[in-house]
């Protein structure tokens, strides 16, 4: 196989989505775990919906917001002259909501194992919230980082419904490795779309273990 | 470091319970709060630091205000100069012993004033601990390691939450002279939680006696010892009299040790390492004292003293009475079956003697 670049776009999609999503799932998830606000239920619903919602559920609003005739998608087309529809852009959005419980779910458990008993401990040790926040929540939750990271990463990688939906089929721009493979599949090209699927699957399986056996190695504390 | 006024006047809603309190602590020293698990020990201490919030009051250290909620005032909890020990400790497991002390030596508003790290790993013993991953440590390790970590901040009031409880009988006394140090080298006013009436008697000057989320009794170990009905706080067998009294014989011949309890004597098996003179606290339950109506000879018990009965209450329901006795200058108690009651014709008023089969030394 010679077009590697199914697997540059779904790693550039998989991390870019990581990283924005531990910077916006890390304040929402820590949200979740310290609030008693009545609309703490709707919001936990509202995170956990896609992995109830059939992909194609999610994809097929997406695009219509998406689309030109959208606020959002008009909004973004006079800001940057493109469409979010069929592009890399649109598809890191749409991965950064699909993925979205898979960061915030294990965070929040990790958050909620250390959270408050060792907030009001540092508070008493004069740390101020964000102080404690930083020093003392996010090092002791450092496995739930990890783990919701990991989760983050590869179940990115694996997406196809919404993609499909949102991105279409674009080489080098929506072409990723999960759409590359029902391409070949379509086409009968059975010798790529097994190079590509059992890529996918020994790196799924490989990541998986490695956490897992790290999880069993060093638990996470809880006290 | 100078003692403030702890004025507290709060009323504070946790669900189904509610905590009431207007009392103003001016004393430096040990006040222990005390009462039944439920009683709104912890909710108070917690409400004190800042981790509750009192629906209405005010509440302030000296001149500075914690809590008003007239004026809305309500100071965070890292703003309070206040030494939280926690119960379990509440080490970071993320950091190592030394880490736990940095954590708090780096945020103290004066640092470099008062008492140094150094100085604090010297007076609990955790020279050879500092490179050790909290998890290795012992529960009175975690302890010890906490109360350095807290004395830290340089607090102008410590509030302990029962410490000691998640220990057993060896570990406690092994911290015990750790408190002891930390009030001797600090001399914080300090608001200690706990259940356990020897802890108390060992290392409180001052009692509150907390019930249903009320001040029920406020005052001097001694005193409200002697007038609180145990029985609510504490097993019946365990029931007795707090007494205070200076060493006032050595024998080591015949190994007994005499303290002297206002004017009265009482011996006890010796204790050498006391000091003639010294001032000791006695503890004298009231199943280990027995009544003569006449001076028995020819008995085992060396502890006879002559002394008036001003009070015999029947325990309810439990066929036991409660006979209080008078001796020179202190009261002392007794329980004793409804039939030796009967069989003594013990009557208020009666000159009577106590028997005391054992006396428990608190240590001091």
């Amino acid at each position: 196989m010679s077009d590697w670049t199914p697997i540059w776009l779904s790693l550039s999609l998989a991390g870019i989505t990581t990283v924005l999503l531990l910077i916006v799932g890390t304040p929402l998830a820590w949200w979740l775990s310290q609030s008693r606000s009545r609309a703490r239920p709707l919001i936990e619903a509202v995170t956990a919906l896609p992995l109830v919602l059939p992909p194609t559920v999610l994809g097929f609003y997406l695009l219509i917001l998406f689309s030109p005739t959208a606020w959002i998608g008009s909004f973004w087309l006079e800001l940057t002259g493109t469409t979010l529809t069929f592009s890399f852009v649109g598809l890191v959005v749409a991965s950064v909501i699909y993925s979205l419980p898979f960061m915030v779910q294990p965070l929040a458990s990790a958050f909620e194992a250390h959270g408050r008993i060792h907030m009001e401990a540092a508070a008493s040790l004069r740390a101020s919230p964000l102080d404690a926040f930083l020093r003392v929540a996010v090092p002791l939750s450092a496995r739930g980082f990890v783990t919701a990271s990991v989760l983050t990463f590869t179940h990115t990688l694996g997406e196809f419904g919404v993609v499909l939906m949102v991105g279409g089929n674009i080489p080098g721009e929506t072409r990723v490795v999960s759409i590359a493979i029902y391409e070949h599949v379509e086409t009968l090209n059975y010798a790529d779309a097994h190079l590509l699927s059992a890529g996918l699957l020994v790196f799924a399986f490989t990541v998986l273990v490695i956490v897992y056996t790290m999880n069993r190695q060093n638990p996470v504390r809880v006290r | 470091m100078c003692a403030d006024r702890l004025k507290l006047n709060i009323a504070l809603q946790l669900g189904d319970f509610s905590l009431v309190m207007d009392e103003e602590l001016s004393t430096p020293g040990v006040t222990a709060v005390f009462g039944p698990s439920g009683s709104g020990k912890s909710s108070l201490l917690r409400a004190i630091a800042g981790f509750e919030k009192p629906h209405v009051g005010h509440m302030a250290l000296g001149e500075e205000t914690w809590f008003d909620s007239q004026g809305g005032i309500d100071m965070p909890a890292y703003r309070r100069p206040v030494g939280y020990l926690f119960q379990d400790a509440r080490l970071f497991s993320h950091l190592d012993v030394a880490g736990n002390l940095l954590f708090a030596e780096r945020r103290s508003r004066s640092a470099g004033q008062g008492v140094h790290m150094q100085e604090l790993v010297q007076i609990f013993d955790l020279e050879a601990l500092l490179a050790r991953h909290v998890e290795k440590l012992s529960g009175g390790e975690r302890q010890r390691v906490a109360l350095a970590r807290t004395l830290l901040t340089r607090p102008r009031l410590l509030l302990l939450d029962e410490p000691l409880s998640a220990l057993d009988r060896d570990r406690k006394a092994d911290i015990l002279p750790y408190l002891d140090r930390t009030q001797e080298r600090f001399h914080l006013p300090t608001l200690y939680i706990s259940h356990d009436i020897d802890e108390v008697a060992h290392i409180a000057d001052h009692v509150m006696v907390l019930i249903d989320g009320r001040v029920q009794m406020r005052g001097s170990v001694v005193d409200v010892f002697d007038k609180l009905d145990v029985a609510l706080v504490e097993e019946r067998y365990e029931q007795g009299v707090l007494l205070e009294g200076q060493v006032h014989a050595q024998d080591a011949r015949r190994k007994l040790t005499q303290i002297s309890v206002g004017g009265d004597i009482l011996t006890m098996p010796l204790v050498a390492e006391l000091t003639l003179g010294s001032s000791v606290r006695l503890r004298v339950r009231s199943r280990d004292v027995a009544l003569a109506t006449k001076r028995p000879e020819a008995i085992s018990i060396r502890n006879v003293l002559a002394g008036r009965l001003i009070g015999l209450r029947e325990q309810a329901g439990s066929g036991q009475f409660e006979a209080r006795v008078r001796l020179r200058s202190v009261e002392i108690r007794s329980r004793l079956t409804q039939v030796a009651v009967e069989d003594l014709q013990l009557e208020p008023n009666m000159d009577v003697f106590v028997l005391i089969k054992s006396v428990g030394l608190v240590p001091m």
